[in-house]
């Protein structure tokens, strides 16, 4: 027996709705069946703690007296670099962003303790920031120079806006070379010394929703500890990706482009993150409650470690290389198990995201949805599924003829 | 009784050319694994020890030690989870080279057990939110 949106925002409203978590889920189709599952429980609520690298946000400070036009100037937030090319005093600042005196990996690995994921995270928590930049000065907009303290109560906007979140599964890296290597997945030991992985696998937004026919464009989500929207597809978005009977991708698919006001998320789950020899991001809370309209969508929810598999990836040599290459697959119970097998060797396995406030999120939007405080989008759009046939490109590297005028 | 301890030696430059460690085995019959050392000629000299043998051998060896003019401390106190920073990620476990860093299984979380610490701070260098920190006395 189908349920709408509206049915089930009626019984929210009500406070009748039975919500569950993706964890719990599974449990009841086990013991209930799916049928009656699918009947009795009305939303499942998911969650994802990790580092997402396209995380950013647009902030609009207000105009200073006299007028300064950031735009085609420079701006740093707490000697950040934030991108000017937009009007007088907006401007977006990406997680990655690092001074310009960080070392970097002159002195390797680098240590990249403070970045725009840091900025954000101090934004959020409402400390005040240093404002500088220098502008060209015009007409209209004179000023040429400012150094302020700016904080989030005082200016206008500031939207997380980030192109892409919360991926669909990821690789499990491990390292063939006989280095040791620094990089964005984690240190990893020589001669597949050590293997991590990032996800929260059975409690995965979209690990949830294989096929995106629930999470679509205006879908309403919790996001960095507050409400968000997904806005669009994220960018790199893969859904034509291989993909077992169960409809989900045996690696990286599917991707969200989120969108929401800063000002009224938390701190905890906006976390300014440094990674030894890669550099510097944000780690990000995400949950997204799925609608258990029929039997289909309840079955999808109820997936288990066991079912979800990714690909084990060399980052020693073919990761850099773009070599297309996976060592063999594995399962997240397998990884969460904490040893999987790579090439007949036993080898340590640690996650890099959170499972533990993945389940955290996704009991805290379960909290809001029972308590009528949040209600459940008909996204307005959904976002390409493998019908649309986008894949993921490569670069076309085409050379530039060099020309003589 | 028999006791298992580990201790950082801290020895002054003065020191660093003399074997005392070797009378830990000779006069005290004390069986010693070393976990991690720093030694430069001209320099303080850093030795991190796990030391087992007889209870009494034990005192009367640090005690040896300690009047030779090395300083000791107690070791994997040093190294603390700050949890109201950490994230329970996991990326600590990865290059954790005791048991001293797990997940546990049932709450996801991180777990630091100070008594397999062997200070090597590679948890330090690698936390992405700074969570774990070392303590100076």
């Amino acid at each position: 027996m189908a349920k709408t949106y509206e049915e089930i925002n009626e019984k929210i409203r009500k406070g009748h709705a039975v919500v569950v978590t993706a964890e719990e889920i599974i449990g009841i189709v086990e013991e209930k069946g799916l049928k009656k599952a699918a009947h009795e429980v009305d939303v499942v609520t998911t969650g994802t703690f990790g580092p997402m690298c396209s995380s950013g946000a647009f902030l609009n400070f207000g105009h200073s007296t006299p007028r300064i036009k950031l735009g085609g100037g420079h701006a740093y937030l707490n000697n950040v670099p934030v991108y000017t090319g937009l009007a007088a005093v907006d401007v977006y600042l990406g997680a990655t962003a690092i001074p310009d005196d960080d070392p970097r990996n002159k002195v390797y690995p680098g240590e990249f303790s403070y970045g725009g994921g840091h900025v954000i995270e101090e934004l959020v928590a409402g400390k005040d920031l240093v404002l500088s930049a220098t502008a060209y000065g015009t007409d209209c907009y004179p000023r040429k120079k400012i150094e302020i303290l700016v904080n989030i109560q005082d200016i206008n906007e500031a939207i997380l806006f980030s192109p892409r979140n919360a991926y669909q599964n990821y690789n499990c890296a491990v390292n063939l070379t006989d280095k040791i290597i620094y990089t964005y997945m984690g240190v990893l030991q020589a001669n597949l010394g050590n293997a991590n992985f990032c996800s929260a696998a059975q409690l995965s937004p979209l690990l949830n929703d294989p096929l995106y026919k629930t999470i679509g464009i205006g879908t309403k989500i919790f996001l960095g500890g507050g409400i968000g929207y997904v806005a669009w597809n994220g960018t790199q978005h893969n859904p034509t990706v291989k993909r077992k009977e169960n409809g989900v991708p045996q690696a990286g698919a599917g991707t969200l482009s989120v969108v929401g006001d800063l000002k009224q998320m938390k701190a905890k789950y906006l976390r300014g993150s440094s990674f030894l020899g890669y550099g510097a991001t944000m780690t990000v809370g995400i949950g997204i409650p799925i609608p258990i309209l029929n039997e289909e969508i309840c079955q999808y929810t109820a997936v288990k470690n066991q079912d979800l598999w990714c690909q084990v990836v060399d980052y020693g040599k073919n990761y850099p290389n773009n070599l297309p290459s996976s060592l063999g697959e594995v399962n997240y119970a397998q990884l969460f198990s904490g040893e999987i097998e790579v090439q007949g060797k036993k080898i340590p396995t640690a996650p890099i995201s959170s499972y533990s406030i993945a389940r955290e999120i996704a009991g805290t939007l379960k909290e809001w949805i029972k308590k009528g405080d949040f209600e459940l989008t008909q996204p307005v759009q959904c976002i390409p599924g493998p019908e649309s046939g986008i894949t993921f490109k490569s670069m076309k590297e085409r050379l530039v003829e060099p020309r003589f005028e | 009784m028999s006791v298992c301890r580990r201790i950082v030696l801290r020895f002054p430059k003065n020191l660093v050319e003399k074997p005392l460690v070797y009378h830990l085995v000779k006069d005290y019959d004390l069986k010693f694994n070393i976990l991690r050392a720093k030694i430069t000629p001209e320099e303080e000299g850093l030795l991190s020890l796990e030391i087992k043998g007889d209870k009494n051998n034990y005192s009367r060896g640090i005690d040896f030690l300690t009047k030779s003019g090395v300083t000791i401390e107690q070791l994997g106190q040093k190294i603390r989870k700050n949890e109201d920073l950490c994230t329970q990620c996991g990326l600590c476990v990865s290059v954790c080279p005791t048991p001293a860093l797990a997940i546990d299984r049932k709450s996801r979380e991180v777990i630091f057990d100070s008594n397999h610490c062997v200070t090597c701070e590679m948890c330090i260098k690698v936390c992405p939110v700074k969570a774990m920190e070392i303590k100076f006395d």
